[in-house]
């Protein structure tokens, strides 16, 4: 009979948390931000038919990064819970965040029971409504979950990103600002995205009981190429230019927000 | 609530009303008669909704519903809506027990919201007609029991760009109407109204109008069919489903639709 080695706990979780953020890391990364209409999400991602984000419930969007089967799954369950809850009982009480600490649970236990812990980052957006601010719920891969009310961005070299797309961020931004912006962050100095590179989706405040909507073909084409004609052609009056938001009035100091169990995380 | 994952092998798909028999058994509308119960005694008396109608036109369809719900021979609610958005390019109304009517109807909206959410494209309209059939025939036992519900469908085809209609049977059967249907107890007087009035070029006023028309005739006959209630302000719920989704007409527009049709005399008015 074999004796399985001893390896102290505090080794095993360090060995876990290390495989999730080494698979979390390799994938692209995404930017969600609040803007004047609502909640804007950019994500890096060439398929138009394998999304990362998506619709969960009137005001509530999913983002996900990672493993796309992993994260995938987790949606599903979001769309299940989401429903399952609004038909039970009544649409306004489905909320954001009783589903993200449902996720953070889910991988909670998933990190500290099973072989393998996921390799994904979620997001859970809800449009705020009724006196109530906009919210974005970042869930790691261990569980740990963190509100932020302005944004988050998540997979890839987060932290760096955060950085500097806290230096972009501006309060009540219109949509093409802050997905020029968005866009500059996904790209890094190095690179261009065009259309193509990109999933974008709104949570926006309007008629529609269902706020989600897909930014595509020729609507984001035409944002795409009236902020770049915006910042070739000189600013337009009146508009303040991303570039130069870092230092206005309405700019705020960068913030941690990439890495879990920063800010105002809470411990899973 | 526990997050609701399920095994590769029992994972309920897209199809809301699995999940709810696994996740939430007890918030699924009853398919069967309760326990013990062998018929329902025959002074219960409930709610029924009554008269409505779907007719094609130029640029989609429009349904109609009027607003009177029956308990016997009693007015039990007189605001009662019957015409419902199923999705962004269908419309579903009932006729038939109000109470199981209107939660199939609920359930029959989450389904389709539920299979377009998970599966990330929306059902074709063959396939709407097709869910609400399966709805309607897991309902046959307590049609059995005089809790029979009878929906109408229409909406738009995307893929075909037209406007469709469906009727269907207390079984489950679904049929496609060529142009026009109407069901209910006054379904019948609406249904000749229609049939006088309908071309396949009408504009979109003027189904309206001849669809108020059918509701107003067959309130004229039927009295479990309400009529315009210019006094309470109320008026038969319309919409119209056209390539640019759901829309529910103002009602003042339908009250103005109403104070034409009885200005032109219609149903012989003595003067």
């Amino acid at each position: 009979m074999t004796m399985p080695f001893y390896v102290a706990p505090e080794q095993v979780m360090k060995d876990r948390a290390e495989y999730a953020q080494k698979g979390i890391a390799r994938g692209r990364s995404l930017v969600a931000t609040t803007y004047a209409e609502g909640i804007l999400i950019v994500a890096e991602n060439p398929s138009r038919s394998l999304h990362k984000v998506s619709e969960i419930y009137d005001r509530i969007a999913f983002a996900g990064v990672g493993k796309y089967n992993e994260f995938d799954q987790l949606r599903v369950a979001g769309v299940r819970h989401a429903d399952t809850k609004g038909f039970a009982f009544s649409r306004e009480d489905v909320d954001a965040r009783s589903l993200a600490n449902l996720y953070a649970q889910f991988l909670g236990n998933v990190f500290t029971h099973e072989m393998k812990p996921l390799e994904v980052e979620i997001l859970v957006a809800e449009l705020g409504w009724n006196g109530r601010p906009d919210q974005l719920y970042h869930v790691a891969y261990e569980g740990t979950i963190t509100d932020e009310d302005r944004f988050a961005v998540l997979g890839g070299d987060a932290e760096s990103l955060a950085t500097r797309f806290g230096e972009a961020f501006s309060q009540g931004w219109s949509l093409s600002e802050a997905l020029a912006a968005c866009v500059r962050t996904l790209a890094g100095p190095d690179r261009r995205l065009g259309a193509d590179d990109l999933e974008v989706a709104v949570l926006s405040r309007g008629e529609e009981r269902r706020a989600f909507r897909r930014v595509n073909g020729a609507e984001l084409a035409g944002l795409l190429r009236a902020q770049e004609e915006g910042e070739a052609g000189g600013q337009p009056a009146g508009e303040p230019s991303p570039e130069d938001a870092g230092g206005p009035p309405g700019g705020t100091p960068p913030e941690d927000t990439g890495g879990p169990g920063g800010g105002d995380s809470a411990g899973s | 609530m526990a997050l609701p994952m399920f095994a590769p092998g029992d994972d309920p798909g897209p199809d809301f009303a699995a999940l709810l028999r696994l996740a939430s058994p007890q918030a699924l509308p009853e398919a069967s008669p309760p326990a013990g119960g062998a018929g329902r005694a025959p002074e219960l008396q409930l709610r029924h909704a009554t008269t409505v109608v779907a007719l094609r036109f130029a640029d989609g369809v429009v349904m109609a519903g009027d607003r009177r719900a029956t308990e016997g021979n009693f007015i039990a609610h007189r605001a009662m809506e019957k015409v419902f958005p199923a999705d962004r390019h269908s419309a579903v109304a009932i006729a038939g027990a109000a109470g199981p009517a209107v939660e199939m109807v609920k359930l029959f909206q989450t389904q389709l919201e539920h299979y377009e959410k998970v599966e990330g494209v929306a059902l074709s309209l063959e396939g709407k007609a097709n869910q609400l059939g399966q709805m309607v025939r897991e309902h046959l036992p307590m049609a059995f029991q005089g809790l029979a519900v009878v929906p109408l469908f229409a909406g738009y085809d995307l893929r075909r760009a037209t406007g469709r209609i469906f009727t269907y049977d207390v079984t489950g059967g679904h049929y496609e109407e060529a142009d026009h249907a109407a069901t209910g107890s006054g379904g019948r007087d609406a249904r000749t109204t229609i049939k006088l009035g309908w071309h396949p070029d009408l504009s979109a006023a003027a189904a309206v109008e001849l669809a108020v028309t059918a509701l107003y005739n067959a309130a004229d006959e039927d009295s479990a069919t309400g009529g315009p209630d210019v006094v309470r302000g109320i008026y038969p719920v319309v919409a119209t489903v056209t390539a640019a989704g759901y829309e529910r007409v103002a009602e003042d527009e339908v009250a103005a639709r109403f104070a034409e049709v009885v200005a032109r005399g219609i149903g012989g008015r003595r003067s």
